[in-house]
C-alpha cells in the first residue's frame, strides 16, 4: 500500500467534489439504471492519474467494453477501488465505432494490461500507449471483433435465446451437419489458407525482446536462450504457454500465452436470456461453480432490485465457502504436484474435496456444475440428512483434516526450500498489477471483499483477513490453509444460526424481467474478485455480459513475478497463483 | 532440526497407509464390493483408502442427481400410455443450449393445437444436464435421470433421443425420485381437488 492512500482519506462519495476537480471533463451518468461518470477521451489519463493520487483510488478492478450499436457508439467501462476498502468508482469513455481509440491506462494502472488486450481483441478499441497490444484471447490475423454486435459467430442461428426453430415445429437438424462453415467463414483481404504461415508467434517472439531490464536496458540479448513451455505441459493445468527468455537458468522475461479454451464465453451470455446465463458460469471456474453462480445473482439482483430470502442468503454461504476450501486444498494438492510430490498431498486433498462435493450433489445434483444459485434465492432446499452432514464436516472432520495437511506439509524442507523467497511480489506491485485474492493478501494487502466492501449477509460473520506478509511463493501456499481455516468459522457460525424459512423469493419464474440498467456484481471468488457486469435493455437477453475472471487479471503479474527465479520455480509460481483455465480464456 | 518437518510429513503418510489395514480388519470382509463398505469410504468417519473400485462397485447417486432428461408417461389399467408432456414448449424455451425439439400436434381436421407432442427430440450431444426442463416444467413431464452409462460407438447417429427413447414410465420416477414423487403428486391430488371443488361450486 503507498502512503499516499493512507494519507488521503478525501471523500468523493458526493458527485461534486470529482466533478468540481475536472470541471467541464467529466458528467455524472444521466441514463436511468446507469451509475458513475463520463469522462472526456482526452483527458482520461490525467483524471485517472488524480483519482489514483489525489482521491486513492489505487486498485484497477475491471476494464471492459460495451458496443451501443444502435446509438453507433462504444464505451469503454472502468471499474476502480480503495485498497484500503470501500464501494466502487465507476467511468466511462465513449469512443465511435469507425475508429475508436483511447489512451491506454498502463502508465498509471500496470493492471490494465492484459483488460485493455481483451477489449482491444474483442472490440477493436485502439488503446494508445499501451506497451504491447496484442491479441490475447484470439489469434493474429483473426478477422472481426467476436464481441461487437454485428459479429456473428460460426453456427449462427438467431441474434436471442429461445430460438424460434425449437418449438412448436421443431424437427431436429444437427448443427454441426448443416453448416460446415458455410457461409460464415471470413477471411482478411488478400488472405490465402493455404499459403499463411502465421505471424503470431513472430510477434510474440517480437514481445518477448522487447521486455525491458528495470534499468531501461533491453532484457534479452542474443545469447539468451527462449524457451517455450506449454501449451500441453502438464504443470500448467490446462493449455496454457509461456515463452521465457533465459540467461543460463535465470528468467529474464516472460510472455504468458492464452485463449486456447476461449469459447467466447460473453457473447454466448449475449445470446442467452439471464437466466440460461447461471449453468453456463459453472463453467468458467469449474472448480468453484458456486461462487461463480454467486457473482452472477448478485449482480442480476442488482439489477432487478430484489434480495433473497434469509435461508437462502445462508445457504448461499455456506455453499461459497464449501468451494473456497474445495478449491483451495485442490490448489494445495496441485501446487504440491507442482513441486514434485507427485500425488500424495494431492489424493489427500481430493478425499476432504469428494466429501465436499458429495454435498453439492445431493443438493444441487451435480458434483461440479451446480447451477444451484436463482435470482432472488437457490434452487432448493437442502435434502434430509443433509443438513447433519454439513454440520458434522465443518464442527468435526475439515478442521482435523486441515490441521494433517497442515502438519504434513508446511514444515517440510523440501517444500520450504522450494518455495521460500522465491517468486516475490511486492504489496505496492501487488496492487498495481490488479492481483486479486490469495495473490494480494500473501503480499500483505488485507483486501478481501467480504470485509472490504461486503456483500450478501457477510458483514454478521465473526472472521479474520488472512494476510501473510512476504509475498513469495510459500506465503501464497500458507494463506490457502489460513482462508480455508476462516472459511470454516464461517462455516461453524453459519450452521449454526441458519433459520427456517422460504428459499425463493416470490414465485421461481424461467423468464425474468430485468430493467434496463447496468450492474456490476463481485463477489470474493476462491481465486480473487470475481466481477460481473451486467447490462440490461429491458429485453429477456442481456445487452452485455462481461466476466472480470480473477485467473486471467492474476496473470498481469506473473513476469514481474517469475522474473529474476529460475526457469523450474515458473511452475511453482503458477501453481501458487492457482489459475483455471476455463476462467482465464473464457 | 534439519529434515524433522519432512520426517513429521512422512509419519503423516504411514498413520494414513496402517489405518487402511486397521480399518479393514475392523471392517472385515464388509469394506469392498458391498453398500456399506462404500458407504463407509464416503462417510464422515472414512479412514484410510477411499477409493471405489468402478464399475465393480458404485458410488449410489443421491435423489437429486441429474443426468439427462427423460419424458414421464403414465399407464392406465388397461395398459394405454399417456404422456405427461403437453408441448407447451416451456422447456425447448428455458433450454440454455437449445438442445430439445418439439413439434406439437395439431387437430388434422380444426388444425387446432392438441396437447400432446408429436415429436420431441433432445441432441444428448449438446444437453448440458442444468436441469431447467424438468425445474420448470408446470406438469412434471420432464425430470432429469440417474442413468450415468450412455457411452456409444457412433456419436452421429446414437445421441439424438426421440420421444421412444426418452420416454419412461411413472414408476420408474417413483422409484428414483421418491421424495420428490410424493411431493409432486401431493401438490398435483391437491390441485385436483381444488379444481373439483371449483367446479361443484360453479355448478
Amino acid at each position: 500500500m503507498s502512503e499516499q492512500t493512507i494519507l488521503l482519506p478525501v471523500e468523493i462519495e458526493k458527485i461534486d467534489q470529482f466533478v468540481n476537480r475536472f470541471p467541464g471533463e467529466v458528467e455524472p451518468e444521466d441514463r436511468k439504471g446507469f451509475e458513475g461518470y463520463i469522462v472526456k477521451a482526452g483527458s482520461l489519463l490525467n483524471i485517472s492519474r488524480a483519482l489514483r493520487d489525489e482521491f486513492g483510488y489505487d486498485y484497477l478492478s475491471s476494464v471492459t467494453a460495451v458496443d451501443y450499436l444502435p446509438e453507433n457508439s462504444m464505451e469503454v467501462v472502468y471499474h476502480i477501488y480503495r485498497s484500503v476498502g470501500g464501494p466502487a468508482l465507476e467511468f466511462k469513455v465513449k469512443v465511435s465505432r469507425e475508429e475508436p481509440v483511447v489512451s491506454s491506462l498502463v502508465p498509471v494502472y500496470p493492471g490494465a494490461d492484459f483488460q485493455e488486450r481483451e477489449v482491444y481483441d474483442m472490440f477493436g478499441i485502439l488503446f494508445e500507449g499501451h506497451p504491447d497490444l496484442r491479441r490475447i484471447l484470439m489469434w493474429e490475423g483473426f478477422q472481426g471483433y467476436p464481441l461487437r454486435k454485428d459479429w456473428r459467430e460460426a453456427y449462427f442461428e438467431e441474434e436471442g435465446k429461445p430460438f424460434k426453430s425449437r418449438w412448436p415445429d421443431g424437427h431436429v437438424s444437427r448443427s454441426e451437419d448443416n453448416n460446415l462453415f458455410g457461409g460464415n467463414l471470413d477471411f482478411p483481404t488478400n488472405f490465402d489458407p493455404e499459403t499463411w504461415t502465421g505471424e503470431h508467434d513472430a510477434l510474440l517472439l517480437d514481445s518477448l525482446t522487447r521486455s525491458k531490464k528495470a534499468d531501461g536496458t533491453p532484457a534479452v540479448h542474443s545469447d539468451t536462450v527462449i524457451v517455450n513451455m506449454g501449451p500441453q505441459h502438464p504443470s500448467t493445468h490446462g493449455v496454457f504457454r509461456v515463452l521465457v527468455a533465459l540467461e543460463g537458468e535465470t528468467i529474464v522475461a516472460l510472455k504468458p500465452v492464452m485463449g486456447y479454451l476461449h469459447r467466447n464465453h460473453e457473447k454466448i451470455g449475449e445470446r442467452n436470456t439471464f437466466l440460461q446465463n447461471m449453468p453456463f458460469t459453472d463453467r468458467l471456474d469449474y472448480l468453484s461453480s458456486m461462487s461463480n453462480n454467486f457473482g452472477y445473482a448478485l449482480a442480476v439482483e442488482k439489477l432487478m432490485g430484489i434480495k433473497p430470502p434469509e435461508r437462502a442468503d445462508y445457504l448461499r454461504v455456506i455453499m461459497a465457502e464449501f468451494t473456497r476450501i474445495s478449491n483451495h486444498i485442490f490448489a494445495i494438492g496441485m501446487f504440491l504436484n507442482d513441486l514434485g510430490a507427485f500425488f500424495t498431498p494431492m489424493l489427500y486433498a481430493i478425499q476432504e474435496r469428494e466429501l465436499i462435493l458429495d454435498i453439492f450433489e445431493a443438493v444441487s445434483g451435480s458434483r461440479m456444475m451446480c447451477n444451484y444459485f436463482r435470482f432472488g434465492g437457490v434452487a432448493r432446499d437442502l435434502p434430509a440428512g443433509v443438513y447433519e452432514k454439513i454440520r458434522d464436516l465443518v464442527n468435526e472432520r475439515l478442521p482435523r483434516r486441515i490441521d494433517e495437511i497442515d502438519e504434513y506439509l508446511t514444515e517440510s524442507e523440501i517444500v520450504r526450500s522450494r518455495t521460500e523467497g522465491v517468486g516475490v511480489l511486492t504489496p505496492d506491485q501487488a496492487i498495481a498489477y490488479s492481483e486479486a485474492g490469495p495473490v494480494l493478501r500473501a503480499s500483505g494487502v488485507p483486501y478481501d471483499i467480504r470485509r472490504a466492501d461486503p456483500y450478501s449477509i457477510y458483514d454478521r460473520f465473526d472472521f479474520d483477513v488472512a494476510v501473510r506478509y512476504h509475498g513469495d511463493t510459500y506465503d501464497r501456499y500458507l494463506i490457502r490453509i489460513d482462508e480455508v481455516r476462516q472459511s470454516l468459522r464461517i462455516l461453524q457460525q453459519a450452521v449454526r444460526d441458519i433459520p427456517e424459512g422460504p428459499i425463493q423469493e416470490g414465485k421461481p419464474q424461467y423468464q425474468v424481467r430485468v430493467p434496463a440498467g447496468e450492474a456490476y456484481g463481485r463477489v470474493e471468488g476462491p481465486k480473487g474478485e470475481l466481477g460481473f457486469y451486467v447490462v440490461s435493455n429491458g429485453k429477456p437477453n442481456p445487452w452485455r455480459y462481461h466476466v472480470r475472471a480473477p485467473s486471467f487479471v492474476n496473470l498481469n503479474a506473473f513476469e514481474a513475478i517469475c522474473v529474476g527465479n529460475k526457469i523450474a520455480d515458473v511452475v511453482a509460481i503458477l501453481g501458487s497463483v492457482d489459475i483455471v483455465l476455463g476462467e482465464t480464456d473464457r | 532440526m534439519e529434515g524433522s518437518g519432512i520426517w513429521r510429513g512422512l509419519v503423516v503418510t504411514l498413520k494414513r497407509f496402517v489405518m487402511t489395514y486397521v480399518d479393514d480388519i475392523v471392517w472385515w470382509g464388509k469394506k469392498y464390493y458391498t453398500k456399506e463398505g462404500i458407504q463407509r469410504r464416503m462417510s464422515i468417519d472414512a479412514r484410510g483408502i477411499f477409493t471405489v473400485q468402478y464399475p465393480e462397485e458404485k458410488v449410489p447417486v443421491p435423489e437429486e442427481f441429474r443426468f439427462i432428461p427423460f419424458l414421464i408417461y403414465e399407464e392406465n389399467e388397461l395398459g394405454e400410455k399417456k404422456d405427461r408432456c403437453t408441448s407447451c414448449g416451456i422447456c425447448a424455451k428455458v433450454c440454455p443450449p437449445q438442445c430439445i425439439w418439439i413439434v406439437r400436434t395439431n387437430d388434422p381436421e380444426t388444425s387446432r393445437p392438441i396437447p400432446e407432442p408429436a415429436e420431441f427430440y433432445i441432441d444428448v450431444d449438446i444437453c448440458m444436464n442444468c436441469g431447467f426442463c424438468a425445474e420448470y416444467c408446470p406438469f412434471d413431464a420432464i425430470k432429469m435421470d440417474h442413468d450415468y452409462e450412455l457411452s456409444v460407438y457412433d456419436r452421429h447417429t446414437k445421441n439424438i433421443y426421440n420421444k421412444a427413447r426418452l420416454s419412461k414410465p411413472l414408476t420408474y420416477y417413483a422409484e428414483i425420485r421418491p421424495t420428490n414423487y410424493e411431493r409432486e403428486e401431493a401438490a398435483r391430488a391437491e390441485a385436483e381437488a381444488a379444481k373439483a371443488a371449483r367446479k361443484v361450486k360453479s355448478e
